[in-house]
């Protein structure tokens, strides 16, 4: 290999877990009775349904359709009814239900009818946008719509385009077993990618512990008319997170708050790619993918899942064992754990991963931080996570960002090596949320304290402005007075007349006033009726003080 | 439960374990060379310091169990016992233990939350309140025509009735109280270094223990207990000051190496300043506190009141730690190159 690698900072090497589950062959998993398909699989807007209950519909057939430029389209899995539509339980941290698309199908397995993209002869925009509609986002775990970050956009090119086989967490092996069997797909996927990206240079990284799928791509690369550069890298936790692959192959960083896009870098996961290929070049969309089904079950294995297949569906295939204490999707890193196992498998399901006692004893209970730094010399965003605990633990939200928490990846090297077992990335996790909340409420604040600071502004300017105008006019009252001599005899009156004109003047500007008081952007006939409605409040105030001003010019 | 489900084998019982493994040589030398009262000491600043930790756990109200077995009570007792005068009567070691547990440790929020080296606060504390008592050292074997027995040390620490003249015969001025006052009565170094206690580097004997927590030190450094930053900046920071000093006038100020091989500096380097609770944390905050450290060190010896400075050296640097790791914060990745120091 003649590229020369760069290392990251920090980084663990948790036992890898890998060979459980990547010598079993392939199987698609058994078509269930019902599929529950939530409409938010993806970064970004959610989908919105565009089936109704009752409808029939056919496998790959759009049931939700992207709803914005970041987005993405949601497809039928398998041919059948609609059975529901509401919310359901879906696979995400907060537990809470979203909306989902539940299909009770019909055995069938009847495709709606799709066809290939000739995507050299179509517009770029168009095919991304068919992308969109075809349900394409990364397979890698953030999920982020792919049409998207195949624009590179007008002040963005990307001569890099880094192909993700790093699969780093323990336990999964989806990558590895699709890079085994699946290589010329992800080529045909990476030539597309590359097509859109105009890049020039491709590199494919994959760790070291996985030497049948290196072989297998770089087999597979010796096929195409273009250079692709397999490289193997060591394997380290967490090589395959995207900005430190980046830096082990380029030595370069991506600029903190920034997108590797900025430094000509993007960055897709093998997954993605073979999703690509299969969109490309069958007109398929994203319907399913490959999920590990590991840890505490008789079988580790590889399995082709349909999106919304139920979780209990695959670790029953898998060997369901006696005690199991929970289920993650995704590996022990990074994962979340599973409420319960009517969760459906999305697109960012990688894994299954069945927990038992002696897998994953209950961690040990937490001591105080002794400062050692371990975490700091593990954390692979370079931060200093013992003060960032220190900060968060405090509430002490602005030194936590001054300290770059929003740099933390919640890779959870920290976690891992801390001697005193303090869940170091949920303190982070929690300061985040705490930030947001408060960012909002901010944001809630600041906008009405400015409208009532405008507010009062405008009751001052309008004080102002009328007693001027008051002013001016007994000016100039006075002086026509002073001009008529023949009115020279009753001066006093004629100033208190001049007073009660003004009086008068100024009731009829406060009847007329129309000036707005925080309504724009109403509708005509709102403002029209708010208008009205200050008018008349107008006249009473001005008609409540009129008894007062006499009564105080009596001597 | 959250992210991530697996952790590392380490545990802060493992951190400790490791660095009472790591004074075994050392212990084993002082024995060698001073005779076995040092076990005496050992034993008693041990017991005293879990009586002290577990008093204070109950009184503060937190559980014995995973405190006590962290074992970083025995660590503080053992440094302490270790910088005491081999031959210092009980009740010194009983106070220092219990001012270093109770006051310096758990007063301030215990484990992981002391400003300063509870081992060090101790010391402090004896040497200012008890400065004869502090100078009971049992001199090198190799020099005396007597020594203790296990249970005449005993006797000797618990104030048993020991002659006099026994005790006058095996306690002696360590090379830097003789240094010290040598130079305090106008010799010069050279006149100095020709008495018997003064061995090849540092004291006779002396320099054998100052080597024996080398080596446990560069284990911990081996073993990643401990970083290479404030041990090499310590040393550093020693050899350099006594180095500049010696070079301008050989008579008046000892040499580096004999700075350097004093068993309270290797203590010092690869023990206490590398406390990670007192210390700085940052990469170059450790340099700095560790060359801080060695520098106030000379400083102390040279011109202080006492004739070893480590300890105050290292409380004094305990003092800037906050200062020095908001100043040293590192680069983030993906940070532009020019580190800027968080504001204030």
């Amino acid at each position: 290999m003649s590229r020369t690698l760069h290392t990251f900072k920090g980084g663990v090497h948790p036992p890898d877990h890998k060979s459980e589950s990547n010598t079993r062959p392939v199987h698609a998993a058994p078509l269930p009775k019902k599929l529950v398909i939530p409409m938010r699989q993806h970064m970004g807007s959610p989908a919105k349904p565009v089936v109704s209950v009752g409808e029939r519909v056919l496998k790959g057939q759009l049931i939700g359709e992207a709803d914005g430029y970041i987005s993405a389209a949601v497809h039928a899995s398998s041919s059948g009814i609609v059975s529901a539509i509401g919310l359901a339980a879906v696979p995400h941290i907060s537990g809470l239900p979203d909306e989902c698309i539940t299909l009770t199908t019909d055995g069938l397995d009847e495709w709606i009818d799709h066809a290939p993209l000739d995507y050299r002869a179509m517009d770029p925009s168009d095919l991304r946008m068919r992308l969109r509609d075809l349900g394409l986002a990364g397979l890698g775990g953030a999920v982020f719509p792919s049409a998207v970050k195949l624009d590179p956009g007008a002040h963005h090119h990307c001569p890099t385009l880094i192909v993700n086989g790093g699969e780093c967490e323990p336990w999964i092996t989806c990558d590895d077993v699709l890079m085994r069997h699946h290589a010329g797909d992800i080529l045909q996927g990476v030539a597309v990618m590359r097509h859109l990206l105009g890049s020039t240079e491709i590199l494919i990284g994959i760790e070291d512990n996985k030497p049948e799928a290196i072989a297998a791509m770089q087999a597979a690369a010796q096929k195409l008319d273009f250079a692709v550069e397999v490289v193997a890298l060591p394997a380290i936790y967490p090589g395959g997170g995207a900005k430190q692959m980046i830096e082990t192959l380029t030595g370069k960083q991506v600029p903190s708050g920034k997108l590797s896009t900025d430094i000509g870098i993007q960055v897709f996961n093998v997954g993605t790619a073979h999703a690509l290929a299969r969109a490309v070049h069958h007109g398929e969309p994203l319907i399913s993918r490959l999920v590990t089904v590991t840890g505490h079950v008789l079988r580790p294995q590889n399995v082709e899942v349909l999106i919304g297949t139920p979780m209990q569906v695959l670790i029953d295939l898998a060997g369901d064992r006696d005690g199991t204490t929970g289920v993650l999707m995704g590996g022990p890193m990074m994962g979340m754990p599973m409420p319960d196992l009517d969760v459906p498998v999305v697109k960012a399901t990688n894994c299954i991963l069945v927990q038992s006692k002696e897998l994953f004893p209950p961690l040990p209970k937490a001591l105080p931080c002794i400062r050692c730094t371990r975490c700091a010399d593990a954390c692979p965003a370079e931060l200093q996570p013992q003060e960032l605990f220190r900060f968060a633990k405090a509430d002490d939200f602005g030194r936590a960002q001054e300290y770059h928490l929003f740099d933390c990846i919640e890779c959870g090297c920290c976690s891992y090596v801390c001697p005193s077992h303090i869940p170091l990335v949920d303190f982070y996790r929690y300061a985040k949320s705490e930030i947001w909340a408060r960012e909002k409420e901010k944001r809630a604040s600041d906008l009405a304290r400015e409208r009532h600071e405008f507010r009062l502004f405008r009751l001052e300017r309008e004080k102002k402005e009328k007693a001027e105008k008051l002013a001016a006019k007994a000016q100039a009252k006075r002086a026509e007075l002073a001009a008529d001599p023949s009115a020279s005899g009753a001066p006093d009156a004629d100033a208190k007349k001049a007073l009660i004109a003004a009086a008068l003047a100024r009731a009829q500007a406060r009847k007329t006033e129309v000036t707005p008081r925080n309504v724009d952007h109403l509708p005509p006939d709102k403002q029209h009726e708010i208008e009205e409605i200050e008018a008349r409040r107008a006249k009473i105030r001005e008609m409540a003080r009129q008894p007062l001003e006499p009564e105080e010019k009596k001597p | 439960m959250p992210a991530p489900f697996i952790l590392d084998r380490s545990s802060v019982t493992q951190v400790m374990a490791w660095v009472l493994a790591a004074l075994l040589p050392g212990i084993a030398v002082y024995v060698w060379v001073f005779g076995p009262g040092i076990l005496v000491t050992l034993s008693l600043a041990t017991v005293t310091a879990l009586v002290a930790e577990a008093a204070m756990l109950k009184a503060r109200g937190y559980p014995a169990k995973p405190f006590l077995t962290d074992l970083s009570a025995i660590v503080t007792a053992w440094l302490l016992a270790l910088s005491l005068p081999s031959l210092a009567p009980w009740w010194l070691i009983v106070t220092g233990t219990l001012f270093a547990i109770v006051v310096a440790k758990h007063l301030y929020g215990g484990l992981g939350q002391n400003i300063f080296n509870p081992a060090m606060v101790g010391y402090a504390v004896l040497i200012v309140s008890f400065p004869v008592q502090m100078t009971q050292w049992a001199g090198p074997l190799s020099l005396s025509d007597t020594s203790l027995t296990l249970a005449q040390s005993a006797s000797v620490i618990f104030g048993g009735d020991v002659p006099k003249a026994m005790l006058d015969a095996v306690t002696m001025a360590t090379p830097l109280d003789a240094l010290r006052t040598g130079l305090l009565q106008q010799y010069t170094v050279d006149e100095i270094l020709v008495q018997p206690i003064f061995g090849h580097y540092g004291g006779i004997g002396f320099e054998w223990l100052a080597g024996a927590f080398l080596l446990g030190g560069l284990a911990l450094w081996a073993l990643r207990i401990i970083s290479w930053q404030v041990p090499l900046a310590f040393l550093a920071g020693i050899w350099l000051a006594a180095g500049f000093l010696h070079f301008f006038d050989a008579g008046r100020f000892g040499a580096p190496w004999f700075h350097l091989f004093a068993p309270s500096v290797m203590l010092g380097a690869f023990f206490i300043a590398t406390d990670p609770v007192s210390g700085a944390t940052t990469p170059r905050g450790k340099l700095i506190f560790g060359f801080g450290a060695g520098l106030l060190t000379i400083i102390i010896r040279t011109w202080g009141g006492y004739p070893d400075g480590v300890a105050f050296a290292i409380l004094l640097m305990n003092l800037c730690v906050p200062l020095i790791d908001q100043f040293t914060q590192p680069r983030v990745y993906g940070e532009a190159k020019k580190s800027k120091a968080p504001p204030a």
